[in-house]
Formats: C-alpha cells, sequence, structure tokens
C-alpha cells in the first residue's frame, strides 16, 4: 500500500466521486455559516427552488457585521440589522442551529466551533470565510470557500474541489521567553512570503509544534492562509484529546474512548511525500511585528525594517507604495515608534489563553494614555471565563474597557474602526490597507505584544516586561 | 452561481502594476453588508478610486478615461486574503470578464470560475512586458480565446496557452454550473453517507 499524508487520508475518504480532468466532489462533514457570505447562497437556494440537504450539519453564528457595545439594543445600521435579520430568518426556515447575537453561546465562527464540540478530527470543515483554516489545529481538513461553494453545501453537502498539493512545515528548538504561536506563525510567514504556500495545504509538524496547546496550534492554523495556503493542519495526539475530554459536549460522538482510538490512527505515514518540505527552527524566532501591507512583510521587533523586498535588488514600487501608506521608511527601527490604538480580539487571537497573555504584562500596570484600546473577547465563553477568572476586573483596573464579543475591528465592518493615519498593534491577522478601517495603519503582533504597546503607548518589546518566568504555553 | 457564457475576448485593458492585491482592497468590507450579488461594481477599489473627501483620485486608473476594457491586468499574487466572493461580484459587475496575472490566490481563483470571470496566469516577463505597453499605449488590445485556451497580445503578436481545468471550462464555454452538475450526483451522495466510518 502507498504511504499515504494525513491530508491525503482524510482527503481521499471524503471524495464521493473524481471527475476525470476535474475537481474531486467532496463531502464535507462540518459547514460553519455567518451573516456577511450566507445571504446570497441561501437566495440561490430560493431560486432553484431546493431545501438544505443536511440542515444537521451546517452551523451558524451572527460575527463579522455586529456592534461590540450594547448587543441587547437593535443594531442601529441597517443593512447589518437587515444582514443579521436574515441569518436569523434563512436558519429558521431551512432548521439549522443558529448561535445568534445576545445566544450565550454566540461568538466567532472559529472560535465556538471548536470550544462547543462541533469540529472534529478527521474531519472536512469549510465556511465562507478564509481563516476556516483554524480548525485544522485539530487534524481535520478545514478551508474557506467562496459563496457559490457555501450554496453547494448547503445543497448537497458536497463541493467540487481541486486536490491541493501538500507541504510539511517542521518546527523544531526550543521557543524563547516572550515568544507565542502567533510570533511563529507570523515568523514562518516572513520567510516565505505571503504568496509562499500558495496552491498548498499545510502540515504542521516538529517538536516545537507539539509543545503548544490546542490554542495555541489555533492560532498556528488560522494564519496558514496568510502564506497563501488552502490550509493547515496538526495530527491529534494527546493535547487534542485531553482539549476534547474536557468540552461539556462532543457533537455526534456517543462513546469518546472509542473515538479516540480512532483519532489516534490520524497521522501522516513516516514515509510518506509532499510536494514541499521545509524546516524551521524555533530557536530563532524572536517576538514579531509587521511594518508593511501583508502580513508577509514581518520582522523581529529589534530589528530595521528591510531595504527593499528582494536581498540585493532595488526595492519594488509595490514595496516602497507599502511603507508609505505605512508611513515607515526602509532601513527604519519600529522600537519606541509611538501607536494610538492596541486591538486584541479576532480569531487568531481572541482566546481566553490570549486574555490570560495580556493580563501577564498589564497586571499592576495603568494603560498609556494616548492608546484606545479595543478589547474584544472570541465568545461568549470566552467572556464567561475571563469574569470567572477575574480578568474583567484586572483590565478595569489597568483602565481597559473590555467589549462584547465579535469579529469586530479585525475587519471593521461594525463601528470599531482605527481612524484614518492612527497606528494599531493588532492581535489579528491582516495589516491590509484599510482592513481595520480606511486610511487605518496595522502593526500585526502577539497578545504579549499588544500588551507592552498598550502600557507604554509605543511599540515596546515584551521581554521587557517578562522579568518572572512566565510559562504562557502560545 | 454563474450561468454566463464565456466568449472569445477582444479588448484594450485596465493595468494594475501592483502587487499583493488583496480582496480588502477589491472591494472593502464595510461594503459587505449587502445581501444580493448585485451593485458591487460602484465600490470596486473604493478606497483607491475616492479620496479620503470622497472625490474621484484622478491619479487612479479607473478614473482614467484612456483605460477602458473588459481585461484587467495584475501585478502577482493577486486576489489573496479574505474570502469574499464580493470582491469577484465587484470585478464582474464593474465589467472585466478577465483578470490577468502573474498568479492568483486560491480561493479568488475559484471564485472566479464559478462566477464568469477568467483568471488568466502568465509568466512574470510576460506580465511586465504587457503592462509596459498598455501603460504606454491604452489603446493595446489582447485576445483571449478560451476554447483554444490562447491570450495573446495583438499588437507585439506575443501569443500564449494558458491553463485551465478541463472541468470548469467545459462549464465556462457552455455557461454551466456546479451545483446543477451536484445535484444529479445525490443517490452516490447519500450512499457515500451510508458507508461512511468516524475516521
Amino acid at each position: 500500500m502507498n504511504s499515504k499524508t494525513l491530508f491525503d487520508k482524510i482527503w481521499d475518504s471524503h471524495v464521493v466521486k473524481s471527475i476525470a480532468d476535474g475537481p474531486d466532489v467532496l463531502y464535507i462533514d462540518r459547514h460553519y455559516i455567518h451573516e456577511v457570505t450566507s445571504p446570497q447562497a441561501f437566495n440561490g437556494l430560493k431560486e432553484r427552488g431546493i431545501p438544505v440537504f443536511r440542515p444537521g450539519k451546517t452551523i451558524a453564528t451572527a460575527d463579522h457585521n455586529i456592534p461590540t457595545k450594547d448587543q441587547h439594543l437593535p443594531i442601529r445600521d441597517q443593512l447589518s440589522r437587515n444582514q443579521v435579520e436574515r441569518l436569523s430568518e434563512n436558519c429558521q426556515k431551512y432548521g439549522i442551529e443558529l448561535f445568534g447575537l445576545n445566544d450565550p453561546k454566540n461568538g466567532i465562527v472559529h472560535v465556538i466551533g471548536p470550544e462547543l464540540g462541533y469540529t472534529l478530527p478527521g474531519m472536512t470543515i469549510v465556511c465562507g470565510d478564509s481563516h476556516t483554516s483554524t480548525h485544522g489545529a485539530f487534524g481535520t481538513i478545514a478551508f474557506g470557500i467562496g459563496t457559490s461553494e457555501v450554496e453547494m453545501v448547503l445543497a448537497t453537502q458536497c463541493i467540487l474541489q481541486p486536490k491541493p498539493r501538500k507541504m510539511r512545515i517542521t518546527l523544531d528548538g526550543e521557543l524563547h521567553k516572550g515568544v507565542t504561536s502567533k510570533d511563529i506563525i507570523m515568523y514562518i510567514i516572513s520567510e516565505i512570503s505571503a504568496s509562499g504556500a500558495t496552491g498548498y495545504f499545510v502540515e504542521y509538524c516538529g517538536s516545537s509544534i507539539r509543545n503548544l496547546s490546542m490554542e495555541g496550534r489555533m492560532t498556528i492554523c488560522n494564519m496558514s492562509i496568510e502564506m497563501g495556503a488552502r490550509g493547515g493542519l496538526i495530527a491529534p495526539d494527546e493535547t487534542t484529546f485531553e482539549y476534547l475530554r474536557k468540552l461539556p459536549s462532543i457533537h455526534g460522538i456517543s462513546d469518546i474512548n472509542y473515538a479516540v482510538e480512532e483519532w489516534k490512527k490520524l497521522r501522516s505515514d513516516s514515509d510518506s511525500l509532499y510536494d514541499k518540505d521545509l524546516k524551521f527552527d524555533a530557536s530563532l524566532i524572536k517576538p514579531m511585528i509587521t511594518y508593511g501591507t501583508n502580513p508577509g512583510m514581518g520582522m523581529a521587533i529589534d530589528d530595521s525594517i528591510p531595504l527593499s523586498d528582494e536581498k540585493g535588488i532595488k526595492a519594488s514600487s509595490s514595496f516602497i507604495k507599502s511603507l508609505d501608506y505605512m508611513g515607515f521608511k526602509p532601513g527604519m527601527k519600529l522600537l519606541g515608534h509611538p501607536i494610538d490604538y492596541v486591538f486584541i480580539g479576532s480569531c487568531t487571537n481572541g482566546r481566553i489563553e490570549d486574555f490570560r497573555a495580556f493580563a501577564e504584562v498589564i497586571r499592576g500596570r495603568k494603560k498609556a494614555d494616548n492608546i484606545t484600546a479595543l478589547i474584544v473577547p472570541g465568545s461568549k465563553k470566552v467572556e464567561e471565563q475571563m469574569v470567572a477568572e477575574g480578568l474583567i476586573d484586572l483590565y478595569k483596573s489597568a483602565g481597559f474597557e473590555v467589549r462584547q464579543p465579535g469579529c469586530s475591528s479585525c475587519l471593521a465592518m461594525n463601528e470599531d474602526k482605527i481612524p484614518l493615519g492612527k497606528y494599531a498593534v493588532s492581535t489579528s491577522n491582516r495589516n491590509f490597507e484599510g482592513r481595520q478601517g480606511p486610511g487605518s495603519r496595522t502593526l500585526l503582533a502577539s497578545p504579549l505584544t499588544a500588551a507592552a504597546a498598550a502600557i507604554t503607548g509605543k511599540i515596546t518589546d515584551p521581554r521587557e516586561f517578562l522579568t518572572e518566568e512566565i510559562n504562557i504555553n502560545k | 452561481m454563474s450561468k454566463v457564457k464565456f466568449d472569445t475576448i477582444e479588448s484594450t485593458c485596465v493595468p494594475l502594476p501592483f502587487e499583493n492585491v488583496d480582496t480588502d482592497q477589491i472591494i472593502p468590507a464595510r461594503f459587505l453588508s449587502a445581501t444580493s450579488r448585485q451593485g458591487f461594481g460602484d465600490n470596486l477599489f473604493r478606497d483607491w478610486r475616492y479620496t479620503k473627501t470622497g472625490e474621484k483620485n484622478g491619479e487612479f486608473v479607473l478614473n482614467n478615461p484612456g483605460y477602458k476594457g473588459k481585461v484587467l491586468v495584475a501585478g502577482k499574487n493577486f486576489g489573496s486574503g479574505s474570502s469574499r466572493e464580493h470582491a469577484v461580484w465587484a470585478i464582474f459587475d464593474y465589467g472585466f470578464r478577465a483578470v490577468v496575472s502573474s498568479f492568483f490566490a486560491d480561493i479568488f481563483m475559484n471564485n472566479a470560475l464559478n462566477n464568469g470571470l477568467l483568471p488568466i496566469v502568465i509568466s512574470d516577463e510576460l506580465l511586465k512586458k504587457l503592462l509596459n505597453q498598455v501603460q504606454n499605449n491604452p489603446d493595446t488590445k489582447v485576445k483571449i480565446d478560451l476554447e483554444k485556451q490562447i491570450f495573446s497580445i495583438l499588437p507585439s503578436g506575443d501569443s500564449v496557452k494558458f491553463g485551465i481545468n478541463p472541468y470548469k471550462k467545459e462549464c465556462l464555454l457552455k455557461g454551466l454550473d456546479d451545483i446543477d452538475f451536484l445535484l444529479t450526483m445525490s443517490s452516490a451522495i447519500t450512499s457515500y453517507e451510508n458507508n461512511k466510518s468516524l475516521v
């Protein structure tokens, strides 16, 4: 028998049919939907006069286009309100479970899927959102799709998809203090560029990945798309099983012990082949920050902005345009550069461990006066946990206000916008032009780096604040 | 989903000589609140097309009356970022029928093909040459023959074969729809479900 990678095993076992010279008909185990990329798909079903094929396999939430203040009041923006209402109507009409606004289980789709026990090893998972790759942390094939594909899944529980190539990224070595999973993935993206994994599905391997918590792994897989990959996955292990055993419910599994024995089979054969194989040394990674307008434009926080985008070659017009937008110059150091906003949240870094990490830095300190902070939990459950651990009070006493859950300033569809020309250190995933509001300037970083910036009001190396041995397994 | 047939195109081009044009530039998130597929073209490249105060930005190519056409020519890694199909709807709604670049992001590529917008990959060298020609002479025409998979720059005579998945090519040429195809497979899908194991 041929050796297979974990990706091959899951993919091949979900192919209903292979079309000659064409894509595969791939069966989808779990479909997540939200208010922004689903209405046109439901319109399509209506026009065709067909039902949702397997409504029990789709789970819905409202997250992208909701306010993070006064969620009990009607949404002020009419278009946003209409979109959220449309989701409720569609879910009711077609029999889809919805964790809508004000539901105690509401939250960002990629935060609630795992925490509510809907994301399980070996699954194929899709959602009309590119950060669906997050769920790969559980050993799933999970990727973002467009609305036409959302319609396909609603109509048939399948999509037509060409099989991507396979890349393995191995990370070994000891992580230094103050280096989190966010820094790991930002480092990898800075090494291979924002398009370095386009066309590939990545499997993350190595001791440094194994040592990460599930939340840390989710951060890594989440940003796979930022190097162009369709998705990223990590083989399930005891860390995965322990996380799943602790959940209040796991959907569709009657015997967890049996399931774990089956899930243990989900690993790549030792001699399986990848189309591309990359290795990195974790001990070389420092806290990271971006300086440009794509996630590949990242560097160690104490480094200088490169002189050009290609070694030894004159900087391209795209590189210059990007630095101009940010108000930076080639060769400039960023440490000490004043900033205006800090955003902690999103499907990348909006989980409880992220808020604990932030708390480690701000404990006993005060927010800098020049900083406006947007602190947005990824879900109601995360918010609940923050209350239980006393984090909300701790944040308050340091001068930070905690908002209600949602995607918020990560894509700034709601009111949580960074103003024109202002600098924001953000724990989200994209530093594109205008991503956090027209003219906003985003610097991506870890929750620790965001916290350090929130305290000093400028770009600061978080290691300065980590004098004691803090074990943040991220 | 598109049921529009893709015909051979002979058109002038609109050049966008930047790399990594992401879907947030193509259509910013604040314009995604609509629940239909129409009208996104008005906000295509919104923050490049208009100034901070809402006036047309005369320096941006879409506001240059010299450049028109059904073909958008862009720098490499076009369409990266968000999976929003609204990006493709905006490009199509504006009037483009093909995008030419040396590299596309995966999800954008799928979304384009599902909506009758043809993404054409050409080499970095040819892209550079094409951008130069178009920038020097806005009347430069290209021809796209999907049936033969030939992309030609008419004045210079450069002509290359471009790749496309044969299934998708058939769909575009005939205006076929993936969902109609998948619906014919419902018994195979049900029988797959009945035989599926946990892992």
